[in-house]
């Protein structure tokens, strides 16, 4: 631009600028092009083998998505609040190890071995939040703590071999009404965390946290109880993935959920959060999730090796992160 | 050359002479910037001579940052040319500048704490032979820098150990080993104290004297004459004169602010109650704050005026329960406040605006009503559920009241400007019903416009009755909004002055006491002392 005319120039540029910002363009950016994106990965599929469609299939994504989706889910929470959990993957097993061992060797009911799995979750993760919170540990380092004392001790229980799940975990692999229970779960699971991320007083406040700590802070809301909270609710429904997984197998696995806690980062990125915190949104993980499924299923039935498939995995989360850093590109200038 | 400058240095002060003035190494031809719908600088013209220090005086967000941040790279200018040494140039970065020679020594000091004093000045070209250091030729050429600036310290002292004051002096020895021929002074003494800026400005005539062309920035209307040369006044992003430095004060306040103070400062027409509503007593947090008491009345406004660094920051974020403190009490309304509880102070009607908006204020991603109702999340929540529609109803309306410009609520606070961005946040303790409002730079960045309908608000939540306790670096500011002005100096109150009556000088003699007996400088420390 020539300094000959600065008013003429300047007027339309910005003129411009402020009909094409935010608001609307951030909405859909976070919402809708994952959702779109997923639609057309099925229009791809599908037009590359039928086999895809059919209801046979899309039941199997749905199962498949549904432990990274649950695990996702309580990611959600930790990422809106701008930290990370590292230990979803362990947690998950040591919750479905210490349930099938207080039902096998304890002789704790079925149910109780369930409810005792899924709590086991929440300790771990309030754990984590206390760290974060009251230890000024940065998440990355208290979760990756996490990470390997949970796996550790789901070693120490299970002395490296799988233990019988009980009856309540089983059926959590089981099938209602001809719906998989896993998608059921999957569903209840997404419900939950979209109420309690727009409706509730915990939900706006990890926003908040998550935007600006110390905004929240001073504005009265109670920064380090919403950090235990997230945490506490990230290992709960990392318990309940765990239970999936357990009953899917009707054993709990030592190794369990290995390396889980990548993929459901991965979903959550996907579906739109930003790693910095104060984004995010139930739906879109629930879309991040599918996406990931999706792929992984559409490259089974296309035949593509498995090792060919973390490539494109790794593509994909780089792609979706690459679209976030435009659009904000876009929204600060 | 363009426009303005309508008259020359005609008084030369001290050693400088008349002789005509040196061609510019430096200037801003007609330069424009505008950030979305915002015109930060229109058409500005400033030229930077060698030998000469070019003062920029303008209010907070007058453009003064702006435009050195587009001399020293950080900007691009979207209108006008930078020409250096009579050619246009393009300043791409901070690289391109320094390259030039011009250099910018910031208000937050571009050092490495843990590194010593040798390897600062000489960061990023430690001379090496063979890939290991040569020690000798680092300290010599350290050595060389610091004597430019006088600077006397051991040159293997990790930087961190300096007071401000010589760490600023490292910064500025690093920049002139660098061969810098403009030099970039942005508030350098808002954090000295007064024989530390006496070091600065002597350093200051010694690069005079070597041709070195500087810009200086400060707030401090008396430290122009004394060291400046020519003053270019900004005023809401335009220049609006370009006189001399030796202009008095009283026209570089007019010229600054556009029209008398008394029109600027909407009077209140009540007086304050009796009735203590918020009563601060022997407030102490050791090394920061010494005993402080304070009341505000019911329907007063009480100023705290001090220098960066006074305590004052500190003492709003500890009434507001922000940060801890060991020993004093604070009452509202006759209600005993816990300490270091946010949440309690909130329920007790305090409202705490901090000083850094965005930093401090905003979830800059979250709504405006989202903003808005922070405080009030919890308390008009039912079973843990937010009452969200509720919330954004009462947002519409504080919104209204305020008069904050928007699209609608639901617009993120990012895309407003400064002065609807701080209305937010003040929004936010009106919406809360807050009786007792701390306000900590409440107009800074903040253009006059909205500045004034923030003076509104302030009289408008005195007239209900509420109580404010308002910090401003802003003399005028403090003294004509406020019924009172309490003063603060090393974490002490040193005097309270009736605003009706009291004068700048007054303020500014009490923000100076003791200021040099600071905990934090030791008595050794003094550079202009003992020869090595």
């Amino acid at each position: 631009m020539s300094g000959s005319s600065t008013i003429a120039p300047t007027k339309p540029s910005t003129q411009e600028r402020r009909l094409r910002l935010p608001g609307l363009s951030g909405q859909l950016a976070t919402t809708l092009l994952p959702f779109i994106g997923l639609l057309v990965l099925c229009l791809v599929l599908f037009i590359l083998t039928p086999n895809f469609l059919t209801y046979g299939n899309l039941l199997n994504v749905g199962v498949q998505a549904s432990t990274i989706a649950v695990m996702a889910f309580g990611m959600t929470f930790v990422i809106v609040a701008g930290g990370i959990d590292l230990s979803v993957g362990s947690v998950a097993a040591l919750s479905g190890m210490l349930s099938a061992w207080m039902f096998a060797t304890a002789d704790l009911p079925g149910w109780l071995a369930l409810v005792g799995g899924l709590l086991t979750g929440l300790v771990a993760g309030a754990v984590s939040g206390f760290a974060v919170a009251y230890g000024r540990l940065p998440a990355f380092i208290a979760t990756l703590a996490m990470l390997s004392v949970a796996r550790g001790l789901t070693l120490v229980i299970s002395d490296g071999r799988p233990i019988r799940t009980s009856p309540a975990v089983s059926w959590l692999g089981s099938d209602v009404l001809g719906v998989p229970v896993p998608i059921i779960v999957l569903a209840l699971a997404g419900i939950v965390t979209a109420v309690i991320l727009n409706r509730t007083v915990i939900g706006r406040s990890m926003y908040a946290v998550g935007g600006n700590e110390e905004a929240a802070r001073l504005s009265g809301i109670p920064v380090k109880r919403v950090l235990v909270t997230v945490f506490a609710l990230s290992g709960l429904f990392a318990a309940l993935a765990g239970m999936l997984i357990a009953g899917r197998l009707d054993s709990a696995q030592p190794q369990a959920a290995s390396g889980y806690e990548l993929d459901a980062i991965a979903a959550v990125v996907i579906g739109g959060a930003s790693l910095s915190g104060g984004v995010g949104r139930a739906s879109g993980t629930l879309v991040g999730a599918l996406i990931l499924a999706v792929i992984r299923n559409g490259l089974n039935v296309l035949g593509v090796s498995s090792f060919w498939q973390q490539v494109v995995i790794g593509l994909v989360i780089a792609l979706a992160v690459f679209v976030d850093v435009l659009r904000r590109r876009g929204t600060r200038t | 050359m363009t426009a303005a400058a309508p008259v020359p240095a005609s008084e030369p002060s001290r050693s400088r002479t008349s002789v005509p003035a040196p061609a510019p190494v430096l200037t801003l031809d007609s330069v424009s910037k505008s950030f979305g719908p915002v015109d930060v600088l229109k058409d500005i013209t400033v030229h930077v001579r060698p030998g000469r220090v070019q003062v920029l005086l303008g209010e907070n967000g007058a453009g003064k940052s702006t435009l050195i941040k587009m001399m020293s790279g950080i900007y691009q200018p979207d209108g006008g040319r930078v020409v250096v040494d009579g050619k246009a140039v393009h300043l791409g970065s901070v690289r391109d500048a320094e390259r030039l020679g011009i250099a910018t020594i910031h208000q937050e000091l571009n050092l490495v704490p843990s590194m010593t004093v040798a390897e600062n000045v000489l960061m990023g070209r430690l001379p090496s032979r063979g890939g290991f250091v040569s020690r000798r030729t680092t300290r010599r050429l350290a050595r060389e820098a610091l004597d430019r600036v006088r600077l006397d310290v051991d040159l293997d002292t990790p930087v961190g150990q300096l007071g401000i004051a010589r760490q600023q002096l490292v910064e500025i020895a690093k920049a002139l080993s660098l061969n810098a021929r403009v030099l970039i002074l942005d508030e350098p003494t808002a954090a000295l104290t007064g024989s530390e800026t006496e070091v600065l400005f002597g350093v200051v005539e010694e690069l005079r004297r070597d041709d070195v062309a500087m810009v200086f920035i400060s707030h401090h209307l008396e430290e122009i004459a004394a060291i400046g040369d020519e003053v270019s006044v900004l005023r809401d992003g335009a220049l609006v004169a370009e006189v001399p430095a030796s202009t008095p004060e009283d026209e570089l306040v007019r010229l600054m602010v556009g029209r008398g103070i008394t029109e600027q400062y909407p009077r209140r027409t009540h007086t304050p109650g009796d009735e203590v509503l918020l009563d601060v007593r022997g407030l102490t947090r050791t090394g920061v704050l010494h005993g402080i008491d304070v009341q505000v009345r019911a329907g007063e406004v009480v100023g705290v005026a001090g220098l960066v660094g006074a305590g004052r920051t500190e003492l709003l974020r500890a009434i507001a329960g922000a940060d801890p403190y060991d020993s004093g009490t604070v009452h509202v309304d006759g209600q005993r406040l816990a300490p270091r509880s946010v949440g309690s102070a909130v329920a007790a009607g305090i409202g705490h605006v901090p000083e850094d908006r965005k930093g401090q204020g905003l979830v800059l991603d979250a709504s405006v009503a989202e903003n808005l109702g922070y405080a009030t999340l919890a308390a008009t929540s039912r079973a843990g559920f937010a009452d969200r529609s509720g919330q954004r109803s009462r947002a519409q309306e504080v919104a209204t009241r305020l008069r904050i410009r928007m699209r609608d609520v639901d617009q993120a606070a990012r895309d407003l400007s400064g002065g609807n961005q701080q209305k937010i946040v003040f929004g936010r303790w009106v919406l809360a019903g807050s009786r007792v409002l701390l306000l900590d730079e409440p107009t800074r960045g903040v253009d006059v416009g909205a500045r004034v309908e923030i003076y509104e608000l302030i009289n408008a939540v005195a007239a209900a009755g509420g109580a404010v306790l308002l910090v401003s670096s802003d003399l005028p500011e403090v003294l004509g909004v406020s019924d009172r002005v309490l003063v603060m100096s090393g974490g002490r109150l040193t005097g309270e002055l009736p605003a009706s009556t009291a004068t700048q000088d007054q303020v500014m003699a009490l923000a100076v006491k003791h200021a040099d007996d600071d905990d934090h400088v030791a008595p050794s420390n003094g550079p202009e002392g003992s020869p090595s």
